[in-house]
C-alpha cells in the first residue's frame, strides 16, 4: 500500500511524560515522525501536537487507535482526512552582501515574507505558509549562503466550526 | 485523619481491598514498610527477587482476578520488575506496582539507587505515575486502580520519591470516591444495531468456528461464551491464553489452535466460512502465514480494545467492548434466529471436523524405557482429575501441558503466552497457591526456565506454600533444540546444559521433599506420592525422553492446513 502524508493532530494531557510516551509509540511500533509540534491551547491542562507522518492506510488507522488508547491522549484526529488548513513557519538566516541585499528583498516580498532582523553581514527572514511554499522559498534562495534555519513543523487546524476538543 | 505520605499508601491499598503485597524492601521504601509494620489486614510476602514479586502477583491476578500489588525500591529494585511488567503487560494482567524513588531534591542527580522508573516502565506498562505531590498520593491510587482493572486490564506504576513518605509530615487523607479521567475511557458495551448484524451473521454460518482467547478469561465471560456455543452448536477452540474459557472435555471442543494447536482446530480455522473471534488478538502464534488465514471466512471480532480490531487481520465486523456485556446480549439477540441455522450444512461440517479428529494428532509414541513428556501431564491429569491450578513456564513442557491438561474451568491454567518469560512458573504458581491456599498448585517446568527464579523456593518455605513443581527435565532447552533440530540441521548451539544440580537434593536444601522419577512404570505411583504431600512443597524431577518434539507444529510463516503431526512427516496430508 501506498504511503501517504498525515497530519495528526492531538490534544494530550499537560503532564510530564506525555511527549515521550507519545514519541515512545511512534519508535516502538516503527512509526516515524517527519516533525512534531507542541504548545499548551487556552486550556492550560492541555497541549495540542501536531505530527506529520507518512504511512498507508492501514497503518495509520492502527496508529490512530494506538494513540487514543494513551492514558495522556484526550482527543486524536488525522486532518488529512478532512478540509482543513495547515500552516508552517520558517526562521531563515542569510549571509547577505551588499550585492545580494537587492535579491533578497525582492524574493522576500514575492513569497510575502518579512525580514525580521538585519546586521551588517545578515538578514534573518521570517515566512509563514504550506510546507511547499517554504520549500520553494528555502530553494530560491540559491547561491546564498544559509547560516541556519528553524522551521516549526506543520501546524494544522480543521475548516469550519469542526474541532478536535468536541468529539469528546 | 492525618496521616503520612506513607501510612496513606497503605489506606489507599485498605480501601481497594488488597490482601497482599508481593515485595521486596530497600532505601527508597523503607518509611512504607515501617508504616506497613504489624499491619493486620495486609499481608506481605517477601520473595527473593524483584521479578519473583511481579510473576507471583502476576499469577494471583490472573487466577482470582483481583489486582496483584508489588512494592519495591528505587533502582535496581524496579529494573528487576521490567520483565515481570513486560510478562504483565502483553498478557493484560491487572497490577500495581508500588516503586521508591529517591527524594524529590535529588531526582535527576544520579543519586545512589536511582533510576528514571517511569521512563524505563513506559513501554511494558498500561500507564505510569511519578507521584509529585503527598496531597495527590490518593487521587494517584484511585486512577491507577481503575486504570488497570478497566478496559484492557494491564500493570500500572507509581513511582514515589521517598520524602513524600516521610513519617513526620502527615496531611489530610480521604480516599476519592470519584476521579477526573476525561482521556481514558474503557468501553462497555456495543449497539443494538451491531450486536443484531451479528447474531444474523453467526447463524448464517455453513461451516463456523469459534476461536476465543484470554479475553474471555480477563473478561470473566466464559459463561456467556459456554452459552453461546451451546446454542448455536458450534465448534469452538482456544488460544493459550484462552484455554479454559471453554471446557475442554466438551465434545464441541476441538483444542487449542495455532503453532502447536491441534489439526482438527487449525484445520477449521483454515475452511471455516464464519469465524467468530472474541477476546483474541490474532498472535503470530495462532495466525501464522497471515496472507493465508482463513482464506474463506468473514470474520466477526469482539474485544475490549479498539486497537486490537484488524490490527493483524481485517475483520467484517467488529463488536467493541466488555466481552460479557456484548455475550450477553448476542446471546439474546440470536434466539430468535435460531431456526436460520442451516443444520444439514452444520451437520456435514461436523463431519468434516471429525474426520480431521481420526488423524488422532496429539497420540504420541509410547514407551516402558523412557518417559515421555506427555505422559506425564496425562498422568497428571488423571491424578488430578483435571482440577488443579497449573502453572507453566515457557518452552516445551508449556506446550505439552497447553496440550494434553484439560482445563475445564477458566483461570486455572497460568502461563506466559504473549512474552514467553521463562521463570514465570513457580512465582506464579505462589501466587495463585496465596490467592487459594486449599486448592492444588502445580507448577510443570523445566530443568532451564525452573533455574531462572529457584530463589523463589526460599519464599514458598517461609509462606509454606505446598506447590507441586513438575520438572520435566530433557536436560536440554527443549524448545530451542527443537527448533535447532527443525531449522538449523540439529547445531544444538547453547540448548544444552553440561552441569545440572540435582534437583530433588536442591528442593531438600531449601526445606522442601524432592522426587526423582527415572522409570515410566514408576510415574503414576511418584507423581500420586507427590500429589498426597498435601501441606509440603514437592520438586518432582521427571527425567523425560531427551529428543521429544511437540507436535503438532506450524512452522513460522506457513498456514494453518501446512502442519507437521510427526517426526517423518512432511507437510502432512493437505485437506
Amino acid at each position: 500500500m501506498d504511503e501517504k502524508r498525515h497530519i495528526i493532530s492531538l490534544l494530550v494531557e499537560n503532564e510530564f511524560g506525555s511527549l515521550s510516551r507519545i514519541a515512545g509509540l511512534f519508535s516502538a511500533r516503527g512509526y516515524n515522525i517527519h516533525c512534531l509540534n507542541v504548545a499548551p491551547t487556552n486550556d492550560v491542562s492541555i497541549s495540542r501536537m501536531t505530527l506529520v507522518t507518512f504511512c498507508n492506510d492501514q497503518k495509520i488507522k492502527q496508529l490512530a487507535k494506538q494513540l487514543d488508547k494513551l492514558v495522556d491522549v484526550v482527543n486524536v484526529k488525522d486532518l488529512t482526512e478532512e478540509t482543513h488548513i495547515e500552516r508552517e513557519m520558517l526562521l531563515l538566516k542569510l549571509k547577505c552582501n551588499k550585492n545580494q541585499r537587492d535579491e533578497v528583498k525582492r524574493l522576500v516580498d514575492i513569497f510575502r515574507a518579512r525580514i525580521i532582523d538585519v546586521t551588517d553581514t545578515t538578514y534573518t527572514i521570517e515566512l509563514t505558509g504550506v510546507t511547499e511554499k517554504i520549500l520553494a522559498f528555502i530553494e530560491s534562495m540559491g547561491k546564498i549562503k544559509i547560516i541556519e534555519m528553524v522551521r516549526s513543523g506543520t501546524l494544522g487546524i480543521s475548516r469550519g466550526i469542526d474541532s478536535l476538543e468536541n468529539i469528546k | 485523619m492525618k496521616l503520612s505520605g506513607s501510612q496513606i499508601i497503605i489506606e489507599c491499598l485498605k480501601k481497594e481491598g488488597v490482601e497482599f503485597i508481593f515485595g521486596y524492601p530497600g532505601g527508597a521504601v523503607l518509611h512504607i514498610y515501617d508504616a506497613l509494620f504489624g499491619d493486620k489486614k495486609i499481608k506481605h510476602v517477601l520473595t527473593r527477587h524483584e521479578q519473583g514479586a511481579t510473576h507471583a502477583a502476576d499469577g494471583y491476578a490472573r487466577a482470582c482476578g483481583k489486582p496483584g500489588v508489588v512494592l519495591v525500591t528505587s533502582g535496581p529494585g524496579i529494573t528487576n520488575c521490567v520483565t515481570g511488567l513486560a510478562t504483565a503487560h502483553m498478557d493484560s494482567v491487572p497490577m500495581i506496582i508500588i516503586s521508591g524513588q529517591v527524594s524529590r531534591e535529588y531526582v535527576g542527580s544520579d543519586a545512589f539507587q536511582e533510576a528514571d522508573a517511569t521512563g524505563i516502565t513506559r513501554p511494558v506498562t498500561k500507564h505510569n505515575f511519578l507521584v509529585d505531590s503527598r496531597e495527590s498520593i490518593a487521587e494517584v491510587f484511585k486512577k491507577a486502580f481503575i486504570i488497570a482493572t478497566t478496559g484492557r486490564p494491564g500493570p500500572v506504576l507509581i513511582d514515589i520519591p521517598k520524602d513524600l513518605t516521610d513519617p513526620k509530615t502527615k496531611i489530610n487523607f480521604e480516599y476519592p470516591k470519584k476521579v477526573k479521567l476525561r482521556s481514558y475511557k474503557a468501553p462497555i458495551s456495543e449497539s443494538k444495531l451491531k450486536i443484531e448484524e451479528a447474531a444474523k451473521l453467526l447463524v448464517s454460518a455453513k461451516k463456523p468456528m469459534v476461536y476465543s482467547g484470554g479475553g474471555v478469561i480477563l473478561g470473566n465471560a466464559h459463561k456467556e461464551l459456554t452459552t453461546l456455543v451451546k446454542t448455536l452448536g458450534y465448534p469452538v477452540t482456544n488460544t493459550l491464553m484462552g484455554l479454559g474459557g471453554y471446557p475442554a472435555t466438551d465434545n464441541q471442543f476441538l483444542g487449542m489452535l495455532g503453532m502447536h494447536g491441534t489439526y482438527e482446530a487449525n484445520m477449521a480455522m483454515h475452511d471455516c466460512d464464519i469465524l467468530f473471534a472474541v477476546g483474541a488478538r490474532f498472535d503470530d502464534r495462532v495466525t501464522g502465514d497471515t496472507s493465508k488465514f482463513c482464506p474463506s471466512a468473514k470474520i466477526i471480532h469482539i474485544d475490549v480494545d479498539p486497537s486490537s480490531i484488524s490490527k493483524i487481520i481485517e475483520v467484517d465486523l467488529s463488536l467493541v467492548g466488555e466481552t460479557s456485556n456484548i455475550l450477553k446480549d448476542l446471546n439474546k439477540a440470536v434466539k430468535p434466529h435460531l431456526k436460520k441455522i442451516n443444520k444439514s450444512a452444520l451437520k456435514k461440517w461436523w463431519t468434516q471436523i471429525d474426520k480431521w479428529r481420526t488423524k488422532k494428532c496429539l497420540s504420541y509414541k509410547k514407551s516402558n524405557k523412557i518417559i515421555k513428556p506427555q505422559s506425564v501431564i496425562e498422568t497428571l491429569y488423571d491424578i488430578t482429575k483435571g482440577n488443579s491450578y497449573v502453572t507453566s513456564d515457557v518452552g516445551q513442557h508449556q506446550m505439552w501441558a497447553a496440550q494434553y491438561y484439560k482445563f475445564d474451568k477458566p483461570n486455572r491454567w497460568i502461563n506466559s503466552g504473549g512474552l514467553g518469560t521463562m521463570g514465570f512458573g513457580l512465582p506464579s504458581a505462589m501466587g495463585v497457591q496465596l490467592a487459594y491456599p486449599k486448592s492444588e498448585v502445580i507448577c510443570v517446568t523445566g530443568e532451564a526456565s525452573i533455574l531462572m527464579c529457584i530463589q523463589e523456593l526460599a519464599t514458598c518455605l517461609q509462606y509454606r506454600l505446598p506447590i507441586k513443581i513438575i520438572n520435566l527435565n530433557n536436560r536440554y532447552m527443549g524448545m530451542v533444540r527443537q527448533w535447532q533440530e527443525f531449522f538449523y540441521e540439529g547445531r544444538y548451539a547453547m540448548s544444552y546444559m553440561e552441569a545440572i544440580p540435582d534437583f530433588a537434593q536442591l528442593a531438600s536444601s531449601f526445606g522442601h521433599v524432592g522426587m526423582k522419577i527415572e522409570k515410566p512404570s514408576e510415574l503414576k505411583t511418584k507423581l500420586q506420592e507427590a500429589m498426597d504431600l498435601k501441606d509440603r512443597l514437592v520438586f518432582v524431577d521427571v527425567i523425560t525422553d531427551q529428543e521429544e518434539n511437540v507436535y503438532p507444529m506450524i512452522k513460522s510463516g506457513q498456514a494453518h492446513n501446512e502442519m507437521h503431526l510427526s517426526p517423518t512427516g512432511k507437510d502432512t496430508e493437505l485437506a
